[in-house]
Order: C-alpha cells, then structure tokens, then sequence
C-alpha cells in the first residue's frame, strides 16, 4: 500500500497567508494609485462632467414667478398675475421660447402690452418657489419677497431658467436637421477617406514591401511626412490648389473644394502615413514559405495575392480602415478650413460651444461623435489582439525578386503618391512664401512677420516648443513609469486591472470632447483645481492625456520583452526595485523611451482639437495660430505658421534620431555580441 | 547500501503548506524538511507543483495556506526581499547592459561594502565559477552555459543561507548540461549551501541530489535518496517516472511473490493482499540474460532463482550504442512485451538475434508489486 494518496483533500479551513507587504510593495501601489488618480482627475471625471452635463436641460418655469401692476398713481390693487396666465393671454413666448440654455435669459416686459419705461406704473415681481430665480440688473434675487419696481429698471428683469436632468437635449438635437444631418456627413466622409486611404496606403505598402523598386527609404520617408504637421495644413494647400482663386481650379470643373471633396483629399494626406505604417507591418511579417507553397502548387501571382497576400495582411488592413475612420471623424482642423458648409460633428462642437455659447449642446454632439468613435477603437483592438496572435517564431521572411516591368509600374504609382504628398507641403511653403496671392508673386518674409497677425504671433510658436517639451519629458516620465508598475508589480490585481482599463480610454476619445470636458470639469469655480484653467499646466495634462494610450502601449510592448524574472532576482539580492528600475530597466527599454517622447513631442506640436477649448491668451499655440489666422483670413501666414511646425517636428525628428543613434551606441553596447 | 545521512541539522521546514490557483490546487497539505547544507531536488513532471513549492519558500508567490519555517524563523508570509535566499533561474535573469562584474556585485551594493571590498569578492566569485576573465564583457557575448555560472555567481555573493535553483540547466545543450551539473554540485558541496533545485530531468536529479522529493499533482510522492528512489519506489508514479520501468499484470500470492500469467514469481517483500490485482515491475537493465546451459550448477551464469527463470522469444532488438533493447514475448506478459536491455557483450556472447528463443531470470529482488494505477485521477 502506498502511503501517500494522490489526490487528497479540499483546503482547510481558516484564514489563508496574508502576505506581508515589503516596502517596494507599497511604494509600487502607492504610485500606481497616484498614476489612477492622476488618470480620474484629467481623464473620468472631466467625461462624467461632460456626460451629465448633455442630460441637463433648461427651462424658463412661468409658473414660478408672480407679478402685480399698479395703477398710474403707483398704487397696486392687489391683482396677482402668474407667469403662466400672463403668457396664456399674451401669447408672447411659444413653448420653444422657453427651453434653453444654463445663461438663458428672459425679459417680461412682453406680457404687459401697455408697458413703456417711461411711465410711472410701478411693478411687483416674486417667485413662488425656493428654486425660482430671477436678475434685476446684474443682481439675481432668488426667495419669495415680492420686489417692487419703476417701470425703467422693470425693463432690466430677466428671468432666469430651472435645470433638470432628462433627454431634452438629445430631442432638441435630433429635431434640428441643421444638427443631426452633421451624423451622416461625418459618417460619409470618413468612410470614403477610409476606403480611399486604405487602399493608396495598402499599395504603397506592398510596393515597399514586396517588390525590387528603387528608392525605397525615399519613398518610407516622404509617406510619413503628414505626421509632422496640423491635420488642417493640406486644407490651407487645397485651398491654395482648388480654392476660389487656386491654380488648378479648373480641373475640378467647377466643383467646389470648400465641403467633402476637400475634407477626403485632406483627410487622405493626413491619414496616410497611419493607414501606410500599420499596412506595412502587416506585410512585413507575411512567411515567404506560403508563397513557396503557393508556387510549387502552380498558383497564378493573381491567386496567389488573394489567397496568400490579402488574408495574411487583412487584420492589418481592418486595422488601419478603423484607425483611419477614427481619424478621420474626430478631426476638427481639416473641416474647419475646407468644410464650408458642410457640416461635421466635430466642427459642431466648436460652433456650438465657441459660436453660440451652448455648452449643453456642444455635450449633446460630444456624446454622439463618441459613439462611433468607442465603437471603431473597439473593434480595432479586438483585431490587433488577433493580429499577434498570427505571428509564429518559425516564419521566414518574405524576400521579393525583381521583376522589372512590375518594379517600374511600383515606382511610378509610389511616385505619384509621393507628388501629391511633397507637392501639398510644397505649396504650403510657396504660399508662405510669396507676397501676395495671386496679384503679386514676388517672394518676400512677410508671410512670417506672424506678430502682426491674429493668433498670438511668434509667441505661439514658443508656446508651442515648450509645450511639445513639458509633455515629452512629463508624459514619457509619467507614462514609462505607469506602464512599469503596472506591468512588474505583483498582486494587487483589480488595481492594474483599473489602470489598464484608464489607460486605454483616452485613445476612444476624440480631442474634442475631452477638450470640451475640460471646460466642464477644470472651470468649474467649485473645483480645486480650477486654478490650473488658462495656465500652460492644462494643456500638458490635457495633451499627456490625449496621446496616453499610444505612449502606454509602446512602453507595455518593450516592458513585456523583459525577463519576467529581474524583480524576482533583485528582491532576492534584497535591493529596492527603483534601483534596478533605474540601472536595467530604463537603460534597456531605452529606445522605447525615446519613441515614447518623440511621439509626444510631435502630437503636441500638431494637435488642435483638444487644446482649441483650453488655450489662453497667454498660451496661444502655433497650431491654434494656423486654426485663427486662417479664420481671420491671413491664409498665407497660416501656410507659413504650418510649415514652423512641419520644419520643427522634423528637425526634432532628426534631433531624436541622431541623439538615440548616440545614446545607443553608448547604453546599448550590450545588444552587439 | 549507501545511505547518506543528511549533513547538518533541520534548517528549513515546510508544514501543511497548500497553493490554491482559483479553485485548482497546486499544492497539497506539502510537509517537507531539510537540512543544512543539503541538495535537495523537486523532480516531477510538468504542472506538478515543484516550481510553486520553489516560489512558496522564495516568497516569490506566496501560499495559500502553511507555514514556511527557515533557520528556525517563521518566514510564512515574508516578502522575497526579507528572507534569506539567493535564486538562479532557467533563463538566468542576467541584467543584459550591465558587464558581469556588475551583475555579479549588483546585490553587494548597498550593504555597507566598500568599492574595493566588493571588487575582490567579484573577482573571488568569478574564479570561483572558472570565468575569472570575463568581468568585462556583457551576458550576451557569453555562451549559455557561461551565463549560468554567472546567474549562480551573483546568486551567491551574497552568501545566503539558501539556494534556490529553478531548472537551472533545461535551457543548456545536453553536453553543457551534463559538465555544469557537475560543477554546480561540486560548488555546492564546496560552500556547503543548503541547496534546493527543481528539475523535471531526472538524471538530472539522481546525479546531483542528496536527497530527492518526487512530486506529482500538488503533492509529494516520495521522499529518498537516489539510490532509495531508484531501488525502491514508493509506488508506481515513482517507478514509472524515474527510470524505466516494464510493467505487467499480475496478482499478489504471499508477501514474498506474486503470480505471473498462471506462475508463481519471487518477488521483494510487499504488503498486498493475497490475490489481489497488481503490477508485476522489472526495470530493463535489471532482466538477467542467461545462455543455454544456465540451469545446470556449472554453467558460469548460474540462475539463482529458478521459479523466476523462463524461456522468452526475442521479438525485436534495437541497437542504442551501448546496449541493446530487446522487446521479449512469453505466455506469461500476456499480449505484452517485456523490455529488457542487454550489453552488447552478452549479445554478442549469447549469440542472440530477432526470432531466437533465449533464456531469462526477473531477479527476485528486483521484481517489485505495485497497486493499480489509479484510473481517471
């Protein structure tokens, strides 16, 4: 008999092991609980602000305000009018005079025909309930006291409107055709942009990808170019092309640039180089060995391309069309130059919150453009997490081999694609250029004199570069080391299971709703940290916030490529996990460090949407500078102003290229056997 | 028999320790003992439990339920970094940017050691694991087996009480694996470090443990040294996955033999009851070739147990270098075969080929009954 069963038991019962917590522990919970507040504060709260504000409504409640005229002499003979009755006589103010907005206003002088503030009849005003409220003057006079009045400051009383929470303002917004109609415009446009995009971008991939053509690393460079500046510069280029006095006008035969025709050309520019790069990795990691397979079982190269080429790249290609859409229907710069009166959600927003002051409204349009926008983000990191799965350690690399009529073919589709990208930058910078559009074709600096324009001046540019730099060096810090904890910490799991869900978030919400949501939450007077509105401060925490997700997601991938076991075996050597997080695991995950800031640096740089609602005087940006002269009409120092960031973000791109190439070589020796 | 006596005295404790995953248990009411300076190995298949049992007393990932006692202090719910232990692990874990020397004096730092202190143990340690040159390279442009001295290096410079060794060599090619566990075991016998090494190899285990604890699904199986754990398997799981074992349907007689397709064998002592279903086991290298005239007294090859001495076919021989495998037939096996593995010498002597009948004794003592197998745990 054997002595030992194998299989023996349940748990006993009792209390299980608590574990004693080191002091690397808490410190590691601690942080993170700092990176998860950090994460409410600038990023749940201000949304939930935004979400209730979009449900609350207003209403101007007649029935809570009495009033009682006097005689000539000022003597009151006791006649107590409502609010309510006086409307039901007069009948001047329909029910849609009374829904509107938190700074509703309403003058009563119009349920008294006979009123003129010249005459001595005297009036009384109250409310008849606590929550009625109205404004004599400036003054709000809130409580039941009747208030009397001369016909002169009567003329000052307004009334004021209740709040309640309720769908009204989504019924208002879905009975105003001038509003929703903006859905259907977003949706068309992003999808032709999405079709259109996909499929350049999917060519020029495979031509850099898969065939022998020449100036390949040309071609890698020029496509990701619209990167580096506002989404609203090919606009200013379009309208410089095709506007209204542009120099191939003719070719578009009559057609207007101003609306969707110039939103999908634009949209196409600036999506390019996203659509094109996840492409590209998808062909890159295609097993040369199907396509042996594929050729010794006699298959023709066009049967070939869509049983082998297409399925291998096709979680690639649905990835990019989602990315792309997403792009495409939270932009606010490009429609905001070109769209004419073709109306977007995004630009909805802007012109419901800057245009007419209607906060509720701009919430109401917030909460529907984020819908499709959740709905793409959603669906594209269900097929990237498909996507690794595909990849196998055994794959060979797929080699092309010339083939010279195929190769030309390539070189010159890519070469047109290249013309159409360099050739947007290059009339931007011509604009910038000349003197004066087209009368005077001289070349002169002027475009450049940016003081003298709206939009900040040279002042804008700076603010912008210190931007860019606060938001690399804080977000990467900020980000890198969120990512660490999150990933090397142990136990504690609903913790990083919170963190990762918050990091994820911001990468589902346009700039402009959190833009939006930041007015909400961050100007509210009752909020502590309301001091930040109108600083610099807010647009690094708005901007490190906006681009999280992306910088998160690098620095999880290089985190995960480290030995899982280094914590393990500096716990045991009894060293604090900050040492070895600073001597190993910041040195090896350098290069992902890097990226993280340059990414940072070149999002903040170009980024308008979210910053549009936040910017002060003091800290006008370079991109709101391009998003204002435009406005304003100085469309060439608006090229001008572009092209600055274009030529910053490149020179910082080639700055971050040079300087890692060098910290590499010194910090990563190691990588060479 | 050469039965080691454990050196020194109890120096970690395991008591009713249990590891719950959700509602899986990976540890089962574990109860263990080891003393100082003793090279314990957790052998086990895969999923067993070993390495959580390794990472239990680590503090690595903690138990559900039990205590961990170490060098007489309750360690039970201690983080990793107040306990006492050095660790090396299957993929070495060495810091690639920084230079051996700096792994190696990464845990030397901070201890109130001088620069010039911890410059001479470093170069001490590296001596010691026969890599004294190479301070000033990086992990990478070392071979795997040269890295592992390294993990073990920086594992020990801080003389802890306790080695943990998690599969130290399964990542190394067979002939580094074999020359290294050699000079683990020579290091360790050296420093005198109370060593624990999990392993899913057992030859592995055989040639480096002083005692081995064979574990299989959460809990431990048997307990014993090498030899004990080799000659005298607790039960089949034992028997089975330490070396190999010929397995074949039989039923007990006495406590001293057991009844073989109709004849009664010799067996070793056992404790099943009469007439009850076993498992008649028989190692291959323990079958005994005989030549013909084995059964008269003279023969050079005497049998010496006759009852346990029959006439099988020989099926199919293969040829394995230093042996031969021979897949052997009898009415006694049943429809099964009987593995034996014979020296080329005594193939060659007793002129056996495929087809032939031949003579063979189950040495009574070898021959060992085990319980069913249990079915569907």
């Amino acid at each position: 008999m054997s002595t030992i069963s194998t299989n023996s038991g349940t748990l006993p019962p009792g209390p299980d092991i608590k574990p004693k917590l080191s002091r690397d522990d808490i410190l590691m919970r601690g942080s993170m609980m700092v990176i998860v507040l950090y994460l409410i504060v600038t990023l749940a709260l201000p949304l939930y602000t935004m979400l209730s504000k979009s449900f609350s409504t207003y209403r101007m409640e007649l029935s809570q305000y009495e009033f009682q005229v006097s005689d000539d002499a000022g003597i009151f003979d006791g006649t107590v009018l409502t609010g309510d009755a006086l409307n039901r006589q007069t009948e001047v103010f329909t029910d849609t005079d009374l829904v509107t907005g938190s700074d509703g206003r309403l003058p009563v002088t119009g349920f008294f025909p006979d009123f003129s503030f010249r005459s001595p009849v005297m009036y009384q005003i109250r409310n008849t309930t606590d929550t009625g409220r109205f404004l004599v003057g400036s003054t709000l006079h809130e409580g039941t006291e009747w208030v009397e009045l001369d016909s002169n400051t009567f003329r000052r009383v307004q009334l004021r409107p209740v709040q309640s929470r309720g769908l009204g303002n989504f019924v208002n917004y879905f009975s105003t055709p001038a509003l929703f109609n903006s859905i259907k415009n977003s949706l068309w446009i992003s999808v032709v942009s999405t079709i259109v995009t996909v499929t350049l971008a999917f060519w020029f991939a495979y031509a850099l990808n898969r065939s022998c053509m020449r100036f390949k690393g040309v071609f890698r460079l020029i496509a990701m170019a619209p990167i580096l500046v506002p989404s609203l510069l090919p606009g200013i280029a379009l309208v410089y092309l095709f506007g209204n006095q542009g120099m191939l006008k003719e070719l578009l035969f009559g057609a207007s640039i101003y609306g969707p025709i110039g939103i999908v050309i634009g949209s196409v520019f600036f999506t390019f180089p996203h659509a094109f790069l996840i492409i590209s990795t998808a062909l890159a990691i295609s097993d040369a060995r199907l396509y042996e397979a594929a050729a010794s079982l006699r298959s023709t190269p066009w049967r070939t391309f869509w049983t082998v080429t297409v399925p291998g790249a096709r979680y690639g290609l649905i990835s990019a069309a989602f990315v792309v859409f997403n792009l495409v229907i939270t932009d606010f710069g490009l429609p905001k130059v070109i769209g004419g009166q073709f109306n977007v959600l995004a630009v909805d927003i802007y012109k419901q919150v800057i245009g007419q002051q209607n906060f509720e409204m701009g919430a109401v349009v917030s909460v529907v453009l984020v819908i499709p926008a959740i709905l793409a983000f959603a669906i594209d990191r269900m097929v990237q997490s498909k996507q690794v799965a595909l990849l196998s350690a055994r794959s060979v690399p797929y080699q092309a081999t010339p083939n010279p009529k195929a190769d030309r073919l390539f070189l010159a589709y890519c070469s047109l694609i290249g013309l159409f990208i360099v050739g947007l930058l290059a009339v931007c910078q011509f604009a910038a250029l000349i003197k004066f559009w087209p009368y005077d074709l001289s070349l002169s600096l002027k475009n450049y004199q940016f003081d003298k324009m709206d939009g900040g001046g040279w002042g804008s540019y700076f603010n912008s570069i210190r931007l860019a730099l606060l938001t690399a060096v804080i977000g990467t810090s900020v980000v890198f080391f969120g990512a660490y904890l999150v990933e090397k910490s142990k136990g504690f799991r609903t913790g990083r299971s919170i963190f990762q869900m918050f990091a994820m978030l911001p990468m589902a919400i346009p700039g402009m709703v959190l833009g939006l949501s930041y007015i909400f939450f961050f100007n509210n007077p009752s909020n502590p940290l309301n001091g930040i509105y109108g600083t610099m401060a807010i647009l690094v925490i708005c901007t490190v916030t906006h681009f999280y997700t992306v910088s998160h997601l690098t620095a999880v991938t290089a985190l995960k490529q480290m030995d899982r076991e280094f914590e393990s075996v500096s716990a045991s050597l009894k060293q604090p996990t900050m040492k070895l997080f600073a001597r190993v695991t910041v040195p090896v995950c350098l290069p992902a460090v890097l990226d993280i800031s340059i990414y940072l640096f070149v999002n903040a740089m170009t980024t308008v949407s979210a910053v549009v609602f936040l910017y002060s005087p003091k800290t006008t940006l370079a991109s709101i500078a391009v998003l204002n002269m435009d406005d304003a009409g100085d469309i060439a120092p608006a090229a001008a102003m572009g092209m600055m960031i274009f030529y910053t973000n490149a020179a910082a791109r080639i700055i971050h290229l040079v300087a890692s190439r060098g910290i590499l070589k010194r910090t990563q020796a190691w990588r060479s056997r | 028999m050469l039965q080691k006596t454990p050196p020194g005295e109890l120096y970690l404790s395991i008591q009713n320790l249990w590891k719950a995953f959700g509602s899986f248990l990976a540890l089962k009411d574990i109860s263990l003992e080891i003393n100082e300076g003793e090279f314990v190995c957790f052998l086990g298949p895969s999923g067993c439990g070993k390495t959580t049992l390794l990472r239990a007393i680590a503090g690595l990932d903690l138990q559900t339920k039990g205590t961990v006692m170490q060098d007489g202090k309750d360690v039970s719910n201690l983080p990793p970094s107040e306990r006492d232990f050095g660790i090396v692990f299957q993929s070495y874990a060495l810091f690639p940017n920084l230079t051996i020397e700096k792994n190696i004096a990464f845990g030397l730092e901070n201890s109130g050691r001088s620069k010039s202190e911890i410059a001479v143990r470093v170069n001490e340690l590296l001596h010691l694991v026969g890599l004294p040159d190479q301070g000033k390279k990086y992990p990478a442009q070392l071979s795997g087996g040269q890295q592992q001295r390294i993990a073990l290096a920086r594992a020990i410079a801080t003389k802890p009480g306790l080695l943990l060794l998690d599969e130290p060599l399964s990542a190394l090619d067979a002939k580094v694996r074999v020359h290294l566990r050699h000079e683990i075991k020579e290091l360790q016998r050296k420093l005198g470090v109370t060593t624990v090494m999990v392993t899913h190899d057992q030859e592995e285990a055989l040639a480096m443990a002083d005692r081995i604890v064979v574990m299989n699904h959460g809990v431990i199986e048997q307990v014993g040294s090498p030899t004990e754990i080799y000659r005298h398997p607790g039960n089949l799981f034992v028997a089975d996955f330490i070396g190999e074992m010929n397995q074949l349907q039989a039923t007990a007689g006495d406590p001293q033999t057991l009844e073989l397709g109709g004849s009664v064998l010799k067996c070793a002592r056992h404790s099943h009851q009469k007439g009850s279903r076993v498992i008649a086991a028989v190692r291959p290298d323990d079958v005994i070739p005989h030549g013909e005239g084995a059964r008269s007294p003279d023969a050079p090859d005497t049998i010496t147990t006759p009852e346990n001495a029959f006439e099988v076919l020989i099926n199919e021989m293969e040829f394995l270098g230093s042996f031969w495998r021979c897949r052997l037939s009898n009415k006694r096996f049943g429809s099964s075969e009987l593995i034996a593995d014979f020296s080329v010498n005594a193939v060659r002597r007793l002129e056996l080929e495929e087809g032939r009948t031949m003579m063979i004794e189950l040495p009574a003592d070898r021959l060992m009954a085990f319980d069913l197998p249990e079915t569907g745990a």
